[in-house]
């Protein structure tokens, strides 16, 4: 499978809203952070799909959080990051190496994280 | 942008010096194809198992016959649901989609495990899979959160920490009942005899007959052969069962003092390749079931989609 | 590098049989009635057998409705939305099991009693539907997602009012299941007003399919209007919340979501009441018979065992 191939698949058609064709797009990945506690910083814990940024959210708070009262949840698009990471290779992926959010877990977590 | 041949040679090397030395595999590093498709097609197997086992657990939520067994019930299917996304999450990094993943399980391209594909008869079927079918998962789960590849390996930390709960409420479950009526020890006996020989073949094929394990060894995506995973958690349950008070039904189970390990029967492969090949008693109703949920559930995924993109229009502003 | 070896290959097993983890297990599955005790005094002046029917019917509204709202496991329309609808009927019934065995503590189950089990599975398992005190809207069936995230929505809006009230009720077990619930409640109603918003004003059929699960719920909402006699005693005597209080609340909420839904408030009559009564007393509609027959088939085909 290729890559380039596959990442298209994702990108949401242009919607149309006389009601004739309605869009059957893919909910969007969404990247997670979550702040265990206070004094820590927001790590990244995964992915997930949502069809917008409220229901990430909540689907966030749900999913890696298990609704633990007092944790802070980031979620941001995948296709909005931009990072790079210079101990890593990637001339393989290259044709997709800026579509970051098909590679987003390169953070590590903190063991001392709790809940993850 | 193509790579040179002394480049992939390179990378290559990089590679095999990375996994050699216990390193990790992050998404954005080069692998090669092979590596790739195989951690592909065992985390999709992996989450798929997670999905359908929601399924014969989920037979039981609505009769628990306690409000506790019935909170503890449905909290571990949601687990499992919970587990299912962190392993598709984990598949997204190699650049492939759930959706994808999804569409592949219920036309039965992609596999799940087996196990999955017998049925839950009585609520003791509730322990024992917690106590034999999670216990095994155990066995094979533990080794991969230090699997090469980073998010597979960060994964499968968090799925083991959950499973071992579970396995904890199988067992204890169990206890319960072996505590109980006469009705409730002869439920147990009867799960453990159907489960016992579906359990040993959660591990795969005898590695005569399991031909990708070499080369998955070598990539670090597994770490033990099957036979070895499953010669430990032969030796594992048999205690436990004896703690339990409930017999294995295997006439050839016995201690082997000069291997110091456990003695067991052969398994019945037959019925083994009958299953994963789609003839087990409930894989056809397992595949329906998610290609129903799959498919009634477009129309709300649709909407969503669409709801989003009329507010995203919405947000342009209008200067 | 970073490794996790501290998860150890072998010492995974080593806690097998240790003690009871009902507190790892999210939430809904332990049992925490927050900082009361399930055994508290009634409070003075107050009708013990009153009290108890009062914990009933709210134990029951929420026993049934996790019933109910279980029904959707393995069938959800997206795999994060099987976690959300766990998570809404772990949370009820959490709220349930300390609310029957408050009822329990109070004497409620010793009609019912016939083996071993702690009051909460006498209520729940060897009750009958007439002995059920839930409002009829619970115990209806969820028709598809759009009529299910209506109910939550009208459900969760009615429940929150009720137990923000009761937060100061006079009985302290009340007024703490009260103070946890809230917190849940409001996440419920939330949950489920975001995907009003989102079916009623997504595609055309998602529209339609909203406005009729809306329509199907509605005849239902009358009766969470209505005071029961034992209500309107608790009422006066500070222990608990007068129902037709909360009709401007629960339609402050519907007039915010529908409208934003492009949804139309119905325009359907309450259904009709069995010579005045209705789930309050024990006079149900023909669904919760098969809900319960489910739920209790198993611990009523043993009823001399414990699980």
């Amino acid at each position: 499978m290729s890559m380039a191939d596959d990442t298209t698949a994702h990108v949401e058609g242009e919607p149309t809203f006389d009601g004739s064709t309605p869009p059957r797009a893919h909910w969007p990945l969404y990247e997670v952070f979550v702040r265990g506690k206070r004094g820590l910083n927001h790590v990244h814990v995964g992915s997930l799909h949502a069809p917008d940024d409220t229901m990430a959210l909540h689907n966030a708070r749900n999913l890696y959080t298990r609704r633990n009262e007092g944790v802070s949840i980031w979620v941001v698009r995948g296709d909005a990051i931009t990072a790079s990471s210079p101990d890593e290779k990637d001339p393989f992926f290259a044709p997709s190496g800026d579509k970051v959010y098909r590679h987003p877990t390169f953070y590590e977590i903190p063991d001392d994280v709790p809940h993850l | 942008m193509t790579v040179t041949e002394d480049e992939t040679r390179d990378l290559e090397a990089d590679f095999e010096r990375t996994v050699a030395a216990e390193g990790r595999i992050e998404p954005r590093d080069w692998m090669p194809e092979g590596y790739r498709k195989t951690l592909i097609r065992q985390i999709a197997q992996h989450a798929h198992s997670e999905i359908i086992g929601m399924q014969p657990e989920g037979n039981w939520i609505l009769r628990a016959p306690s409000l506790r067994r019935k909170a503890i019930l449905l909290a571990k299917v949601q687990d499992e649901a919970g587990h299912g996304l962190y392993l598709y999450s984990a598949t997204e990094t190699l650049g492939v989609d759930r959706a994808e993943l999804t569409e592949k399980l219920i036309d039965a391209k992609q596999k799940y495990s087996s196990i999955f594909n017998y049925p839950t008869l009585t609520f003791a079927d509730i322990g024992v899979i917690g106590w034999l079918v999670d216990g095994a998962a155990i066995c094979n789960q533990v080794p991969l959160c230090r699997s090469s590849y980073g998010p597979y390996a960060r994964a499968m930390v968090r799925i083991c920490k959950e499973e071992s709960f579970h396995q904890r409420q199988g067992f204890e479950l169990l206890r319960t009942l072996m505590a109980g009526t006469d009705a409730q020890r002869a439920m147990v006996q009867d799960a453990v005899d159907r489960w016992w020989w579906p359990s040993l073949m959660m591990f795969g094929p005898a590695d005569g007959d399991s031909p990708n394990t070499q080369q998955s060894m070598a990539w670090r995506i597994k770490r033990h052969t099957n036979d070895e995973l499953r010669q430990r958690y032969v030796d594992m349950t048999v205690p436990q069962a004896a703690a339990l008070g409930v017999t294995l039904p295997d006439p050839e189970l016995r201690w082997n003092d000069e291997l110091q390990a456990h003695d067991f029967g052969a398994i019945d492969w037959d019925e083994f390749a009958q299953v994963v090949k789609g003839a087990g008693p409930c894989n056809a109703q397992r595949l329906a079931n998610r290609r129903a949920a799959h498919e009634d559930g477009q129309w709300v995924r649709d909407a969503a989609a669409a709801y989003a993109a009329k507010r995203a229009h919405q947000e342009v502003p209008a200067a | 590098m970073h490794s996790h070896d501290e998860t150890d290959d072998e010492n995974v097993y080593d806690a097998l049989a240790s003690a009871d983890d009902d507190g790892r297990w999210a939430f809904g599955t332990g049992f925490d009635a927050g900082t009361a005790e399930i055994d508290a005094p009634v409070p003075e002046g107050v009708d013990r057998d009153d009290l108890a029917t009062y914990c009933l019917m709210l134990a029951d509204d929420a026993l049934v409705a996790s019933q109910r709202l279980a029904g959707w496991t393995t069938k959800a329309p997206e795999l994060e939305e099987e976690v959300a609808l766990a998570n809404i009927a772990l949370d009820l019934l959490g709220q349930a099991r300390v609310l029957l065995a408050r009822a329990g503590h109070l004497g409620a189950a010793e009609p019912f009693r016939v083996g071993p089990q702690d009051d909460e599975d006498v209520l729940a398992y060897f009750r009958d539907d007439r002995a059920f005190r839930n409002v009829t809207l619970v115990e209806i069936d969820l028709g598809d997602f759009a009529q299910t995230v209506a109910w939550i929505l009208v459900l969760a809006s009615w429940r929150l009012a009720l137990l923000q009230r009761l937060t100061g009720s006079r009985d302290p077990v009340l007024a703490a299941v009260a103070g946890k619930a809230v917190k849940e409640l409001t996440y419920h109603r939330d949950y489920a007003a975001q995907w009003v918003l989102r079916l009623g004003d997504g595609t055309p059929l998602s529209h339609a399919r909203m406005q009729a699960g809306l329509e199907a719920v509605w005849p239902f909402v009358e009766e969470l209007f209505t005071a029961h006699a034992v209500e309107r005693r608790l009422v006066d005597a500070g222990v608990a919340v007068d129902p037709t209080e909360l009709r401007g609340e629960v339609e402050a909420v519907l007039d915010q979501v529908l409208p934003a839904a492009t949804l139309t408030r119905p325009d359907r009559a309450a259904v009709g009441l069995v010579g005045g009564r209705g789930g309050r007393d024990g006079v149900h509609t023909e669904a919760l018979g098969p809900v319960l027959a489910v739920m209790q088939s198993l611990a009523r085909a043993h009823p001399e065992a414990t699980w």
